[in-house]
Protein backbone atom coordinates (compact mmCIF):
# COMPACT_ATOMS: atom_id res chain seq x y z
CA UNK A 1 0.00 0.00 0.00
CA UNK A 2 0.70 3.76 -1.03
CA UNK A 3 -0.14 6.55 1.49
CA UNK A 4 0.14 10.38 0.86
CA UNK A 5 -0.66 12.71 3.64
CA UNK A 6 -1.13 16.74 3.46
CA UNK A 7 0.88 16.38 0.16
CA UNK A 8 1.65 20.00 -1.47
CA UNK A 9 3.69 21.24 -4.00
CA UNK A 10 4.24 24.02 -5.94
CA UNK A 11 6.49 25.71 -8.81
CA UNK A 12 7.89 28.80 -8.77
CA UNK A 13 5.40 30.50 -6.09
CA UNK A 14 2.03 28.93 -8.12
CA UNK A 15 0.63 25.73 -5.75
CA UNK A 16 -0.24 22.73 -8.18
CA UNK A 17 -0.88 20.57 -5.43
CA UNK A 18 -2.59 21.36 -2.43
CA UNK A 19 -2.56 18.60 0.71
CA UNK A 20 -3.96 15.80 -0.88
CA UNK A 21 -4.29 12.70 1.01
CA UNK A 22 -5.28 9.16 -0.47
CA UNK A 23 -4.42 5.42 -0.36
CA UNK A 24 -3.24 3.48 -2.92
CA UNK A 25 -4.15 -0.52 -2.21
CA UNK A 26 -2.35 -3.43 -2.56
CA UNK A 27 -3.22 -5.67 -5.22
CA UNK A 28 -5.82 -3.17 -7.03
CA UNK A 29 -5.13 -1.04 -10.10
CA UNK A 30 -5.43 2.80 -8.56
CA UNK A 31 -5.80 5.27 -11.20
CA UNK A 32 -5.14 8.71 -10.85
CA UNK A 33 -7.97 10.80 -13.45
CA UNK A 34 -8.23 14.65 -14.36
CA UNK A 35 -8.01 16.97 -16.90
CA UNK A 36 -4.76 17.97 -18.15
CA UNK A 37 -2.90 20.20 -16.06
CA UNK A 38 -4.48 19.13 -12.82
CA UNK A 39 -1.41 17.95 -11.23
CA UNK A 40 -1.95 13.96 -11.65
CA UNK A 41 1.62 13.92 -13.02
CA UNK A 42 2.89 16.17 -10.43
CA UNK A 43 1.45 13.75 -7.67
CA UNK A 44 3.14 10.82 -8.92
CA UNK A 45 6.43 11.78 -9.68
CA UNK A 46 6.18 13.21 -5.90
CA UNK A 47 5.47 10.13 -5.12
CA UNK A 48 8.37 8.02 -6.59
CA UNK A 49 10.60 11.03 -5.50
CA UNK A 50 11.32 12.86 -8.91
CA UNK A 51 10.19 15.71 -7.63
CA UNK A 52 10.63 17.10 -3.57
CA UNK A 53 7.09 18.14 -1.88
CA UNK A 54 6.98 20.99 -0.36
CA UNK A 55 4.95 19.63 2.46
CA UNK A 56 3.15 16.19 3.48
CA UNK A 57 4.25 12.71 3.83
CA UNK A 58 4.65 9.85 1.82
CA UNK A 59 4.45 6.23 2.92
CA UNK A 60 5.54 2.70 1.01
CA UNK A 61 3.94 0.04 3.55
CA UNK A 62 4.34 2.15 6.58
CA UNK A 63 7.91 3.24 5.52
CA UNK A 64 8.25 7.47 5.23
CA UNK A 65 9.46 7.96 1.95
CA UNK A 66 9.80 11.54 2.42
CA UNK A 67 12.40 11.41 5.38
CA UNK A 68 14.68 9.12 3.24
CA UNK A 69 18.35 9.91 2.28
CA UNK A 70 19.53 9.22 -1.23
CA UNK A 71 21.15 5.77 -0.43
CA UNK A 72 17.75 4.48 1.78
CA UNK A 73 15.43 5.72 -1.49
CA UNK A 74 17.59 3.91 -4.05
CA UNK A 75 16.76 0.91 -2.07
CA UNK A 76 12.80 1.48 -2.32
CA UNK A 77 13.25 2.33 -5.74
CA UNK A 78 14.57 -1.16 -6.62
CA UNK A 79 11.30 -1.95 -5.67
CA UNK A 80 9.61 0.40 -7.91
CA UNK A 81 8.55 -0.12 -11.75
CA UNK A 82 7.86 2.63 -13.21
CA UNK A 83 6.33 2.93 -17.35
CA UNK A 84 6.82 6.05 -18.82
CA UNK A 85 4.41 7.88 -21.17
CA UNK A 86 6.74 7.58 -23.98
CA UNK A 87 7.70 4.06 -22.97
CA UNK A 88 11.73 6.05 -21.78
CA UNK A 89 13.95 3.49 -22.98
CA UNK A 90 17.17 3.52 -23.46
CA UNK A 91 17.46 3.54 -26.92
CA UNK A 92 21.12 2.64 -27.51
CA UNK A 93 20.02 -1.11 -25.97
CA UNK A 94 18.34 -3.70 -27.79
CA UNK A 95 14.58 -4.74 -25.65
CA UNK A 96 16.51 -7.57 -24.42
CA UNK A 97 19.44 -5.63 -22.99
CA UNK A 98 16.50 -2.44 -21.62
CA UNK A 99 14.97 -5.43 -20.05
CA UNK A 100 18.24 -6.62 -18.04
CA UNK A 101 19.84 -3.44 -17.04
CA UNK A 102 18.28 -3.24 -13.94
CA UNK A 103 18.85 -6.71 -13.24
CA UNK A 104 22.39 -6.50 -14.23
CA UNK A 105 23.10 -3.37 -11.92
CA UNK A 106 21.14 -4.55 -8.88
CA UNK A 107 21.40 -8.70 -8.42
CA UNK A 108 23.70 -11.07 -8.00
CA UNK A 109 22.03 -13.19 -10.47
CA UNK A 110 24.04 -15.31 -12.84
CA UNK A 111 24.02 -14.80 -16.71
CA UNK A 112 22.28 -17.99 -17.45
CA UNK A 113 19.34 -16.40 -14.67
CA UNK A 114 18.98 -13.03 -16.06
CA UNK A 115 18.59 -14.61 -19.01
CA UNK A 116 15.72 -16.66 -18.29
CA UNK A 117 14.31 -14.04 -15.79
CA UNK A 118 14.45 -11.37 -19.31
CA UNK A 119 12.71 -14.10 -21.38
CA UNK A 120 9.77 -14.55 -19.01
CA UNK A 121 9.17 -11.20 -18.94
CA UNK A 122 9.35 -10.65 -22.29
CA UNK A 123 7.31 -13.77 -22.73
CA UNK A 124 5.01 -12.39 -20.17
CA UNK A 125 4.39 -9.36 -22.30
CA UNK A 126 3.86 -11.05 -25.38
CA UNK A 127 7.22 -10.27 -27.06
CA UNK A 128 8.89 -13.85 -27.28
CA UNK A 129 11.58 -13.39 -29.82
CA UNK A 130 11.96 -9.58 -30.04
CA UNK A 131 14.92 -9.97 -27.94
CA UNK A 132 17.45 -8.64 -30.45
CA UNK A 133 15.58 -5.20 -31.88
CA UNK A 134 15.99 -2.00 -30.82
CA UNK A 135 13.45 0.09 -29.27
CA UNK A 136 13.17 2.31 -33.02
CA UNK A 137 12.40 -0.88 -34.35
CA UNK A 138 9.10 -1.21 -32.28
CA UNK A 139 6.05 0.06 -32.88
CA UNK A 140 4.41 2.70 -29.31
CA UNK A 141 2.72 -0.51 -28.12
CA UNK A 142 5.23 -3.16 -28.58
CA UNK A 143 7.48 -0.17 -26.69
CA UNK A 144 5.20 -0.12 -24.20
CA UNK A 145 4.95 -3.38 -23.71
CA UNK A 146 8.84 -3.76 -23.42
CA UNK A 147 8.15 -0.93 -20.82
CA UNK A 148 6.27 -3.03 -18.57
CA UNK A 149 8.58 -6.12 -19.11
CA UNK A 150 11.52 -3.48 -17.83
CA UNK A 151 9.41 -2.24 -15.22
CA UNK A 152 8.40 -6.08 -13.57
CA UNK A 153 11.91 -7.46 -14.38
CA UNK A 154 12.87 -6.47 -10.80
CA UNK A 155 9.62 -8.11 -9.43
CA UNK A 156 8.38 -5.05 -7.82
CA UNK A 157 5.84 -4.36 -5.27
CA UNK A 158 5.23 -1.27 -7.12
CA UNK A 159 3.84 -0.18 -10.38
CA UNK A 160 3.33 3.14 -11.58
CA UNK A 161 2.30 3.79 -15.26
CA UNK A 162 2.03 7.36 -16.55
CA UNK A 163 -0.69 7.63 -18.86
CA UNK A 164 0.06 4.35 -20.55
CA UNK A 165 -2.28 4.20 -23.48
CA UNK A 166 -1.10 7.56 -24.71
CA UNK A 167 -0.20 7.73 -28.76
CA UNK A 168 -1.87 3.98 -28.74
CA UNK A 169 -5.25 3.26 -30.95
CA UNK A 170 -7.87 1.52 -28.74
CA UNK A 171 -7.76 -1.56 -29.39
CA UNK A 172 -3.67 -1.66 -28.09
CA UNK A 173 -4.96 0.17 -25.32
CA UNK A 174 -7.06 -2.47 -23.62
CA UNK A 175 -4.35 -4.82 -24.92
CA UNK A 176 -1.68 -2.56 -22.21
CA UNK A 177 -4.63 -1.99 -19.75
CA UNK A 178 -5.48 -5.85 -19.43
CA UNK A 179 -1.70 -6.55 -19.17
CA UNK A 180 -1.26 -4.23 -16.53
CA UNK A 181 -4.63 -5.52 -14.37
CA UNK A 182 -3.07 -8.85 -14.92
CA UNK A 183 0.34 -8.20 -13.76
CA UNK A 184 -1.20 -6.33 -10.65
CA UNK A 185 -3.15 -9.48 -9.63
CA UNK A 186 -0.96 -11.81 -10.52
CA UNK A 187 2.48 -10.07 -8.82
CA UNK A 188 0.00 -8.68 -5.64
CA UNK A 189 1.49 -5.44 -6.60
CA UNK A 190 0.37 -1.71 -6.01
CA UNK A 191 -0.36 -0.46 -9.00
CA UNK A 192 -0.43 3.44 -9.51
CA UNK A 193 -1.84 4.64 -12.96
CA UNK A 194 -2.35 7.98 -14.31
CA UNK A 195 -4.58 8.30 -16.90
CA UNK A 196 -7.39 10.42 -18.61
CA UNK A 197 -8.25 7.79 -20.70
CA UNK A 198 -12.21 6.79 -19.92
CA UNK A 199 -11.94 3.66 -21.20
CA UNK A 200 -8.99 2.87 -19.18
CA UNK A 201 -10.97 4.00 -16.39
CA UNK A 202 -13.90 1.71 -17.14
CA UNK A 203 -11.92 -1.14 -17.63
CA UNK A 204 -9.45 -1.16 -14.96
CA UNK A 205 -10.15 1.42 -12.42
CA UNK A 206 -10.44 -0.68 -9.22
CA UNK A 207 -9.50 2.55 -7.19
CA UNK A 208 -9.90 6.04 -9.09
CA UNK A 209 -8.94 9.43 -7.23
CA UNK A 210 -9.80 12.53 -9.53
CA UNK A 211 -7.97 15.25 -8.86
CA UNK A 212 -9.38 18.49 -10.00
CA UNK A 213 -6.85 22.10 -9.93
CA UNK A 214 -4.45 20.22 -7.34
CA UNK A 215 -7.35 19.19 -4.80
CA UNK A 216 -8.58 15.76 -4.51
CA UNK A 217 -12.16 16.23 -5.65
CA UNK A 218 -13.78 12.61 -5.68
CA UNK A 219 -12.58 8.81 -5.14
CA UNK A 220 -14.42 5.75 -5.77
CA UNK A 221 -14.20 2.70 -7.73
CA UNK A 222 -15.39 2.33 -11.64
CA UNK A 223 -19.15 1.50 -10.84
CA UNK A 224 -19.85 4.51 -9.04
CA UNK A 225 -17.49 7.24 -11.20
CA UNK A 226 -21.02 6.90 -13.68
CA UNK A 227 -23.20 8.58 -11.08
CA UNK A 228 -20.86 10.39 -8.69
CA UNK A 229 -23.11 13.05 -8.91
CA UNK A 230 -20.20 15.13 -8.38
CA UNK A 231 -20.11 18.15 -11.06
CA UNK A 232 -16.24 18.02 -11.52
CA UNK A 233 -16.28 14.47 -12.58
CA UNK A 234 -19.48 14.27 -14.85
CA UNK A 235 -17.89 17.59 -16.88
CA UNK A 236 -14.86 14.93 -17.18
CA UNK A 237 -16.69 11.61 -17.51
CA UNK A 238 -19.65 12.98 -20.26
CA UNK A 239 -17.15 15.90 -21.68
CA UNK A 240 -17.70 15.02 -25.74
CA UNK A 241 -21.21 15.26 -27.33
CA UNK A 242 -21.71 11.98 -27.91
CA UNK A 243 -21.25 10.68 -24.40
CA UNK A 244 -23.83 13.42 -23.32
CA UNK A 245 -26.46 12.22 -25.85
CA UNK A 246 -25.93 8.59 -23.72
CA UNK A 247 -26.16 10.16 -20.60
CA UNK A 248 -29.69 11.86 -21.37
CA UNK A 249 -30.85 8.84 -23.37
CA UNK A 250 -30.14 6.43 -19.75
CA UNK A 251 -31.47 9.86 -17.92
CA UNK A 252 -34.87 9.45 -20.69
CA UNK A 253 -34.96 5.57 -19.96
CA UNK B 1 23.91 36.45 -9.27
CA UNK B 2 22.19 33.47 -12.47
CA UNK B 3 25.58 32.72 -13.14
CA UNK B 4 26.69 32.39 -9.42
CA UNK B 5 23.91 30.31 -9.08
CA UNK B 6 24.54 28.16 -12.25
CA UNK B 7 28.49 27.76 -10.60
CA UNK B 8 26.58 26.66 -7.38
CA UNK B 9 24.93 24.16 -9.23
CA UNK B 10 27.61 22.68 -11.03
CA UNK B 11 29.77 22.30 -8.09
CA UNK B 12 26.73 20.48 -6.61
CA UNK B 13 26.59 18.21 -9.86
CA UNK B 14 30.33 17.12 -9.53
CA UNK B 15 29.83 16.40 -6.05
CA UNK B 16 27.04 13.58 -6.87
CA UNK B 17 29.56 12.58 -10.26
CA UNK B 18 32.23 11.48 -8.04
CA UNK B 19 30.49 9.23 -5.90
CA UNK B 20 30.78 4.88 -6.10
CA UNK B 21 29.81 3.67 -9.21
CA UNK B 22 26.91 0.89 -8.32
CA UNK B 23 28.58 -1.47 -9.99
CA UNK B 24 32.33 -1.29 -11.29
CA UNK B 25 31.33 -3.78 -14.33
CA UNK B 26 29.13 -1.10 -15.90
CA UNK B 27 31.27 1.68 -15.00
CA UNK B 28 34.54 0.05 -16.46
CA UNK B 29 32.34 -1.22 -19.41
CA UNK B 30 30.85 2.69 -20.05
CA UNK B 31 34.16 3.74 -19.77
CA UNK B 32 35.67 2.15 -22.65
CA UNK B 33 32.82 2.81 -24.82
CA UNK B 34 32.91 6.45 -24.24
CA UNK B 35 36.74 6.06 -24.90
CA UNK B 36 35.84 5.02 -28.21
CA UNK B 37 33.00 7.23 -28.65
CA UNK B 38 34.42 10.62 -27.70
CA UNK B 39 38.14 9.81 -28.43
CA UNK B 40 39.08 6.86 -30.93
CA UNK B 41 36.34 8.73 -33.14
CA UNK B 42 37.61 11.89 -32.85
CA UNK B 43 41.22 10.93 -34.31
CA UNK B 44 40.62 11.58 -37.94
CA UNK B 45 39.65 15.48 -37.48
CA UNK B 46 42.60 15.92 -34.70
CA UNK B 47 44.72 14.55 -37.60
CA UNK B 48 43.40 16.62 -40.10
CA UNK B 49 43.14 19.00 -37.98
CA UNK B 50 46.96 18.93 -36.39
CA UNK B 51 48.85 17.97 -40.32
CA UNK B 52 47.55 21.16 -41.59
CA UNK B 53 48.05 23.54 -38.13
CA UNK B 54 51.66 22.38 -38.31
CA UNK B 55 52.16 22.64 -41.83
CA UNK B 56 50.62 26.35 -41.45
CA UNK B 57 53.10 27.77 -38.50
CA UNK B 58 56.13 26.18 -40.48
CA UNK B 59 55.48 27.90 -43.87
CA UNK B 60 54.61 31.62 -42.12
CA UNK B 61 57.46 31.39 -39.75
CA UNK B 62 59.68 30.74 -42.87
CA UNK B 63 57.83 33.60 -45.26
CA UNK B 64 58.45 35.82 -41.68
CA UNK B 65 62.16 34.87 -41.75
CA UNK B 66 63.68 37.68 -43.44
CA UNK B 67 66.94 38.66 -40.98
CA UNK B 68 70.36 36.97 -42.12
CA UNK B 69 71.19 37.02 -38.10
CA UNK B 70 68.33 34.23 -37.30
CA UNK B 71 69.71 30.50 -37.34
CA UNK B 72 67.80 28.45 -40.05
CA UNK B 73 66.37 25.86 -37.84
CA UNK B 74 64.51 28.55 -36.08
CA UNK B 75 61.63 27.72 -38.36
CA UNK B 76 61.71 24.10 -36.69
CA UNK B 77 62.20 25.34 -33.29
CA UNK B 78 59.26 27.84 -33.19
CA UNK B 79 57.32 25.30 -35.11
CA UNK B 80 57.98 22.75 -32.24
CA UNK B 81 57.23 25.10 -29.32
CA UNK B 82 54.38 27.19 -30.62
CA UNK B 83 52.63 23.36 -30.96
CA UNK B 84 53.66 21.75 -27.85
CA UNK B 85 52.89 25.00 -25.54
CA UNK B 86 49.45 26.01 -27.33
CA UNK B 87 48.43 25.44 -30.87
CA UNK B 88 48.18 21.32 -29.62
CA UNK B 89 46.45 21.67 -25.85
CA UNK B 90 45.02 24.66 -26.69
CA UNK B 91 43.24 24.99 -30.32
CA UNK B 92 42.66 21.02 -30.09
CA UNK B 93 40.56 21.56 -27.22
CA UNK B 94 38.95 24.10 -28.53
CA UNK B 95 37.95 22.17 -31.51
CA UNK B 96 37.11 19.33 -29.01
CA UNK B 97 34.69 21.36 -26.94
CA UNK B 98 32.52 21.71 -30.18
CA UNK B 99 32.46 18.02 -31.34
CA UNK B 100 32.35 16.33 -27.89
CA UNK B 101 30.81 18.93 -25.97
CA UNK B 102 28.11 19.35 -28.41
CA UNK B 103 27.76 15.57 -28.71
CA UNK B 104 28.07 14.93 -24.74
CA UNK B 105 25.12 17.89 -24.39
CA UNK B 106 22.76 16.81 -26.85
CA UNK B 107 23.02 12.75 -25.70
CA UNK B 108 22.26 13.61 -22.21
CA UNK B 109 19.76 16.53 -23.04
CA UNK B 110 17.53 14.40 -25.35
CA UNK B 111 17.96 11.20 -22.61
CA UNK B 112 17.07 13.84 -20.19
CA UNK B 113 13.38 14.92 -22.43
CA UNK B 114 12.55 11.47 -23.18
CA UNK B 115 12.26 10.64 -19.61
CA UNK B 116 15.64 8.21 -20.03
CA UNK B 117 17.11 9.90 -17.53
CA UNK B 118 13.91 9.55 -15.14
CA UNK B 119 14.03 6.09 -15.93
CA UNK B 120 17.65 5.65 -14.01
CA UNK B 121 16.41 7.30 -11.25
CA UNK B 122 13.31 5.36 -10.85
CA UNK B 123 15.23 2.19 -10.74
CA UNK B 124 17.82 3.48 -7.93
CA UNK B 125 20.57 4.45 -10.25
CA UNK B 126 22.56 7.96 -9.65
CA UNK B 127 22.08 8.53 -13.16
CA UNK B 128 24.55 11.50 -13.09
CA UNK B 129 27.09 9.05 -12.21
CA UNK B 130 26.26 6.39 -14.51
CA UNK B 131 26.20 8.75 -17.03
CA UNK B 132 28.93 11.63 -16.92
CA UNK B 133 31.48 9.96 -14.94
CA UNK B 134 32.64 7.23 -17.52
CA UNK B 135 32.80 10.22 -19.95
CA UNK B 136 34.82 11.99 -17.52
CA UNK B 137 37.12 9.47 -16.94
CA UNK B 138 37.61 8.69 -20.96
CA UNK B 139 38.14 12.25 -21.88
CA UNK B 140 41.34 12.35 -18.88
CA UNK B 141 42.18 8.93 -20.60
CA UNK B 142 42.47 9.58 -24.07
CA UNK B 143 42.67 13.32 -24.46
CA UNK B 144 46.29 13.25 -23.40
CA UNK B 145 46.59 10.86 -26.48
CA UNK B 146 45.23 13.41 -28.70
CA UNK B 147 46.93 16.36 -27.98
CA UNK B 148 50.11 13.67 -28.11
CA UNK B 149 49.25 12.79 -31.27
CA UNK B 150 48.58 16.14 -32.42
CA UNK B 151 51.75 17.21 -31.59
CA UNK B 152 53.54 14.67 -33.70
CA UNK B 153 51.30 15.10 -36.70
CA UNK B 154 51.69 18.70 -36.15
CA UNK B 155 55.66 18.72 -36.48
CA UNK B 156 55.25 16.14 -39.19
CA UNK B 157 52.69 18.44 -41.31
CA UNK B 158 55.20 21.43 -40.79
CA UNK B 159 58.11 19.36 -41.94
CA UNK B 160 56.19 18.07 -44.88
CA UNK B 161 55.08 21.81 -45.82
CA UNK B 162 58.86 23.02 -45.78
CA UNK B 163 59.67 20.21 -47.69
CA UNK B 164 57.17 20.64 -50.39
CA UNK B 165 57.95 24.29 -50.46
CA UNK B 166 61.52 23.76 -50.84
CA UNK B 167 61.98 25.96 -48.01
CA UNK B 168 64.87 24.05 -45.42
CA UNK B 169 66.34 20.39 -45.20
CA UNK B 170 65.07 17.71 -42.88
CA UNK B 171 68.15 17.91 -40.92
CA UNK B 172 68.39 21.89 -40.08
CA UNK B 173 63.95 20.87 -39.70
CA UNK B 174 64.78 17.97 -36.72
CA UNK B 175 68.09 20.03 -35.55
CA UNK B 176 65.28 22.85 -35.11
CA UNK B 177 62.50 20.87 -33.41
CA UNK B 178 64.96 19.22 -31.27
CA UNK B 179 66.58 22.51 -29.95
CA UNK B 180 66.06 24.02 -26.64
CA UNK B 181 63.79 21.11 -26.09
CA UNK B 182 62.32 21.57 -22.30
CA UNK B 183 60.77 18.40 -21.32
CA UNK B 184 58.47 20.46 -18.78
CA UNK B 185 56.58 22.35 -21.72
CA UNK B 186 55.20 18.65 -22.40
CA UNK B 187 54.22 18.18 -18.80
CA UNK B 188 52.66 21.94 -18.89
CA UNK B 189 50.66 20.77 -21.93
CA UNK B 190 49.22 17.77 -20.85
CA UNK B 191 48.54 19.16 -17.62
CA UNK B 192 46.24 21.79 -19.65
CA UNK B 193 44.85 19.18 -22.00
CA UNK B 194 43.88 17.10 -18.43
CA UNK B 195 41.80 20.50 -17.03
CA UNK B 196 40.61 21.39 -20.74
CA UNK B 197 39.39 17.74 -21.33
CA UNK B 198 37.14 17.92 -17.20
CA UNK B 199 36.20 21.48 -18.35
CA UNK B 200 34.57 20.04 -21.66
CA UNK B 201 32.91 16.88 -20.56
CA UNK B 202 31.61 18.11 -17.16
CA UNK B 203 30.42 21.53 -18.46
CA UNK B 204 28.68 19.97 -21.37
CA UNK B 205 27.16 17.23 -19.05
CA UNK B 206 26.25 19.99 -16.96
CA UNK B 207 23.69 22.04 -19.44
CA UNK B 208 22.78 18.49 -21.18
CA UNK B 209 21.68 17.02 -18.05
CA UNK B 210 19.67 20.29 -16.76
CA UNK B 211 17.77 20.79 -19.90
CA UNK B 212 14.06 21.57 -19.43
CA UNK B 213 11.36 21.29 -22.80
CA UNK B 214 12.11 19.86 -25.83
CA UNK B 215 13.99 19.54 -29.13
CA UNK B 216 14.83 23.18 -29.14
CA UNK B 217 16.02 23.43 -25.75
CA UNK B 218 18.47 20.22 -26.07
CA UNK B 219 19.91 22.40 -29.41
CA UNK B 220 20.11 25.53 -27.60
CA UNK B 221 21.75 23.97 -24.23
CA UNK B 222 24.10 22.10 -26.57
CA UNK B 223 25.53 25.19 -28.23
CA UNK B 224 25.64 26.70 -24.86
CA UNK B 225 27.98 24.03 -23.41
CA UNK B 226 30.48 24.46 -26.72
CA UNK B 227 30.22 28.49 -26.24
CA UNK B 228 30.45 27.96 -21.88
CA UNK B 229 33.23 25.41 -22.16
CA UNK B 230 35.34 26.92 -24.46
CA UNK B 231 35.25 30.51 -22.85
CA UNK B 232 36.14 28.34 -19.66
CA UNK B 233 39.10 26.90 -21.45
CA UNK B 234 40.32 30.16 -22.14
CA UNK B 235 40.69 31.19 -18.64
CA UNK B 236 41.96 28.33 -17.83
CA UNK B 237 44.60 28.30 -20.39
CA UNK B 238 45.19 32.14 -19.17
CA UNK B 239 45.46 30.32 -14.96
CA UNK B 240 47.47 27.70 -15.81
CA UNK B 241 50.34 29.14 -17.58
CA UNK B 242 50.67 32.43 -14.89
CA UNK B 243 50.80 29.27 -12.09
CA UNK B 244 53.29 26.43 -14.34
CA UNK B 245 55.23 28.93 -16.52
CA UNK B 246 55.36 32.32 -14.48
CA UNK B 247 55.85 31.42 -11.37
Amino acid sequence: MIEVRQLSKSFNGQQILFDIDHQFEKGKVNLIIGQSGQGKSVLAKCMVGLYEPDGGQIYFDDRNFTNMDRHERSLIRQEIGMLFQGAALFDSMTVEQNVMFPLQMFTQMTKAEIQKRTDYCLERVNLEGSNLLMPSQCSGGMQKRVGIARAIAMRPRYLFCDEPNSGLDPKTSIVIDNLIQDITREFEITTVVITHDMNSVMEIGDQIVFIHEGKKCWSGDRHSIIDSGNEEIENFVYASSFMKEIRSKLQKK
Amino acid sequence: MNLLKQFGRYILMLGVVFSRPNRFKFFWNQSLLEIEHIGINSLPIVALMSTFMGAVIALQTASSMESPLLPDYTVGFITQSSTILEFSPTIISLILAGKVGSNVASEIGTMRITEQIDALEIMGVNSLNFLVLPKVVAALVFFPVLVVFSMSLSMLGGWLALLVSDLTTTEIYILGIRSFFNPFHITYALTKTLVFGFLIVSIASFYGYYVKGGSLDVGRASTQAVVSSSIAILIANFILTQIMLLS
